[in-house]
């Protein structure tokens, strides 16, 4: 028996009455966003940067997406679909007449091919993992097998996906950029450099790349959304150092900082009553943390990581960054489902820090190492670090190096310390499950993997698969409250300090309208450009 | 002469294929593992090696090496790790921008390093020969980065004269022409200003003043055409100069050239890039030097070729 979860339709309805969305903008007009860093690939399947991500999101479609601002799924690509009982079966009915960008009709074989493709040992990308749950996926990722045996096109406008196991996230999956439908007849013809040519069914299309200067999106007529997107034309200009497109904007010649306001230019306009209307905050899904590697002594001591937690003032570092975050006492960030509501965290007591210490047999001190990504705000927050922890007689020594270095010796489990800034942790998707396995999990904690604490406790482990197995919805209340519980399960073993949550402050000209939400959109990250009007043209 | 430029070119090719080993060996001690850039955060360790496989990052460096190699000289320059485009047409798209810089920067320390060196020469001693090798002084020591933002906020932001940034226009080049020309503009001052003072001081000068030239022509027509010539000689050399400063330069004015390619690469540990960049920098430097050395001896034929 198969139970109609969600009606694409039912949910059009949803979206439409939502005030937001009720005013009918224009469409026309065409805005300019500045990014520093070179847009390496638009191929949906590999693009995993800062800069593209929100990009691919606008140039392609997936099964699922988020209501406009929100970390509410709705459906997509697909119009409806249904769970089986047991939870291993998907079946999505796609939307009728979606056509890509070259004209020709999306089916359920394009599907199937996406999802082949992007778990293909071949293609490279850095998104397979999140595919683990299908059938087939191991046969598929070491080749023993083509394509992925549990994805069917059953008709031309139904898919079915066939789990290992119940996966309460798996809409969230189906919902990334590396789900995206892709054409095959496009990806043959460009093969690698599909990335530079791409093609999908998304509300704009790449109309020019100068490569390392400009990207030009143009608005696609014949998308399936009526009414969006907003502008005719999107003008991305990449290789703008952030400090001079900060210069820029208040000159009025771009519309949008993509990498956000400088830190060291942020108290100057955030304080300007001019730049008002201008500046946008909103939460984001993101924690700084301290990883504790709990196999390198004496960090392997409970007592000396509880010390380190009490030792750290939090309030101290988030004024270092302008108070750009909000002080963090659990690895979850509070807009995310499975926070602990209520947890007053380890408090920060330096005599107490001292006392558990002394207690593990260190009243000395001793001495270690901090790793941290070599890029401001980062080691001035690792300095205030290095203090604090003098102050209850640890030493630090500080490495202070590129991101790669930083990340190459958090995997390999050299670093007793790392400040996690910069690098990690932003959910993929709007999940409690996606910030415990690659970085808490025992999977994480493998020879390269994220989890540079190197903790694993089985026990935990046990309990995430189990929440991860509460596929009901209306056992979601439930499953929440399990993650909850796996997280409070970290925090008494405490292999992280966790620091604060970062705040997003994008800047944005004048003349750019649309709702607050998408300038700090949770999943479209950093701007959903789709839903950004011109007030110009209203 | 065909004999000299046959020994040269063999030279480089030399110089060239020990750099390629250098930089490739830097590369593969890095304690940074590109494997790990590619497959991103959320990688299974099968995804990981899977990957290191398909790039035959796995084998050893010296068969890692020899593959490179034996691209290279076929031409290829590989394909980016994470760009996944050819390394040739990344180089190629930017390296006119980079050119276009550098022209710009040769213009500019010219125009000012000779100017500033015949006036300090001419008023030596004088307050604004101090002035003028105080100045010098400030523009070799003071960091591009500095006289970038500088320049940008007094000329483009309060001014409004030159665009903030950007590539495109004439007047988008000027800024970054005169950052990355002003280092060299303080080393030409200083030698133009000493071989001036030379030159002043020869006979075939005091014959000319003693004919009754006047002052301006003695100079303009005697004086400076000898001084000038072994300055200009060196713009070769300088070609070098350039290489590191463009790195700093095209990332604040937002110039897309070559220096802000490999200063991304390097971030991210994009071998093939890094190393294409590298090879392509140290051909034009190899080629500025040679060209300097070829052409001394025809500006000055004191000079020989041996």
């Amino acid at each position: 028996m198969r139970r109609l979860l969600l009606s694409g339709i039912a949910l059009a309805v949803m979206t439409m009455a939502s005030p937001v969305f009720a005013q009918a903008e224009k469409q026309g007009g065409s805005m300019i966003v500045t990014y520093k860093d070179d847009v390496a690939t638009l191929d949906p399947a590999i693009g995993y940067d800062w800069q593209n991500w929100s990009m691919i999101k606008s140039l392609f479609d997936s099964l699922m997406d988020y209501e406009p601002g929100t970390s509410t799924l709705t459906t997509d690509l697909a119009e409806s679909y249904t769970i089986s009982d047991d939870g291993l079966t998907y079946t999505f009915k796609l939307r009728q007449g979606i056509k890509f960008h070259n004209g020709r009709e999306m089916t359920a074989e394009d599907v199937k091919y996406s999802l082949d493709r992007v778990t293909d040992p071949a293609t490279q990308s850095p998104g397979a993992g999140f595919f683990v749950s299908i059938e087939g996926f191991d046969a598929a990722s070491d080749g023993s097998a083509k394509g992925l045996s549990g994805v069917t096109a059953v008709d031309p406008l139904t898919v079915e996906i066939k789990l290992t196991r119940p996966d309460a996230t798996f809409l969230h999956v189906v919902a990334l950029n590396f789900s995206s439908i892709v054409p095959k007849e496009v990806v043959d013809e460009f093969g690698a450099d599909f990335g530079k040519h791409p093609v999908g069914t998304g509300a704009y299309s790449l109309a020019e790349w100068t490569l390392g200067q400009r990207l030009v999106f143009a608005r696609n007529a014949d998308y399936w959304k009526a009414g969006v997107p907003k502008m005719d034309e999107i003008v991305f200009e990449i290789g703008q150092e952030p400090t001079v497109a900060l210069l820029r904007l208040q000159n009025g010649e771009v519309d949008v900082l993509g990498d956000g306001i400088p830190p060291a230019q942020f108290l100057e306009v955030k304080d300007n009553p001019d730049y008002a209307d201008m500046i946008i905050e909103g939460g984001q899904l993101q924690t700084g943390y301290i990883t504790l590697n709990v196999t390198i002594p004496p960090f392997d001591n409970l007592d000396v990581r509880k010390a380190i937690n009490m030792a750290i003032n939090k309030e101290r570092i988030v004024r270092i960054i302008n108070n750009r975050a909000v002080i963090a006492n659990q690895p979850l960030p509070p807009t995310m489902p499975g926070y602990t509501e209520g947890y007053e965290g380890i408090p920060y007591d330096v005599e107490g820090a001292k006392a558990l210490l002394a207690q593990a047999g260190l009243s000395e001190g001793f001495t270690t190492e901090l790793y941290v990504y070599n890029v401001d705000p980062n080691p001035r927050i690792a300095q205030a670090i290095q203090q604090d922890l003098a102050a209850i007689g640890i030493t630090v020594e500080l490495l202070s190096l590129a991101q790669a270095n930083v990340i190459e010796a958090g995997g390999a489990g050299t670093a007793p310390m790392i400040w996690s800034g910069g690098m990690a942790w932003i959910a993929d998707f709007p999940d409690p499950s996606n910030f415990y396995g690659p970085i808490l999990g025992c999977s994480g904690a493998a020879d390269g993997g994220w989890n540079w604490s190197k903790y694993c406790n089985e026990d935990l482990d046990a309990m995430a698969t189990a929440a991860d197995s509460m596929i009901d919805p209306a056992k979601q209340a439930d499953r929440y409250k399990a993650w909850s519980d796996v997280y409070m399960g970290v925090m008494a073993d405490a292999p992280w300090v966790p620091v604060f949550n970062e705040q997003r402050f994008t800047m944005k000209s004048a003349r750019l309208g649309g709702p607050d939400a998408i300038f700090v959109d949770p999943v479209h990250i950093p701007v959903n450009y789709d839903y950004v009007f011109d007030k110009n043209v209203q | 002469m065909i004999g000299y430029l046959a020994r040269r070119l063999g030279q480089a090719a030399l110089i060239l294929l020990g750099i390629s080993v250098v930089t490739f060996v830097l590369l593969y001690l890095l304690p940074a593992d590109p494997v790990r850039q590619i497959a991103g955060r959320s990688a299974t360790a099968e995804t990981v090696e899977n990957i290191r496989r398909q790039l035959g990052l796995d084998l050893p460096l010296w068969e890692q090496y020899w593959r490179y190699l034996s691209n290279l000289l076929s031409g290829n320059l590989g394909r980016s790790y994470l760009q996944k485009s050819e390394v040739s047409e990344l180089i190629a798209a930017r390296l006119p921008a980079s050119l276009l810089l550098m022209v710009g920067a040769i213009a500019c320390e010219l125009t000012i390093g000779l100017t500033m060196g015949v006036v300090a020469a001419v008023r030596r001693g004088g307050w604004v020969d101090n002035l003028l090798m105080v100045f010098s002084f400030i523009s070799v020591s003071a960091p591009q980065f500095v006289i970038a933002i500088l320049l940008l906020y007094v000329f483009a932001v309060k001014l409004g004269w030159f665009p903030i940034g950007g590539y495109g226009t004439f007047a988008h080049l000027v800024l970054p022409s005169l950052t990355l020309g002003l280092l060299g503009a303080g080393w030409y001052a200083r030698m133009m200003r000493s071989t001036m003072i030379e030159v002043l001081r020869q006979d075939y000068i005091r014959t000319a003043q003693s004919k009754g030239l006047r002052g301006r022509i003695v100079l303009f027509r005697h004086a400076i055409p000898n001084a000038i010539l072994p300055i200009v000689a060196m713009i070769g050399i300088d070609i070098g100069m350039f290489m590191s400063g463009i790195v700093v330069v095209e990332s604040v004015f937002g110039w897309p050239g070559i220096g802000q390619l490999a200063w991304q690469a390097i971030q991210r540990v994009d071998i093939p890039i890094i190393m294409g960049v590298t090879l392509v920098s140290a051909c034009a430097i190899v080629i500025g030097n040679l060209v300097a050395d070829l052409v001394a001896p025809l500006i000055d034929p004191r000079i020989k070729l041996r």
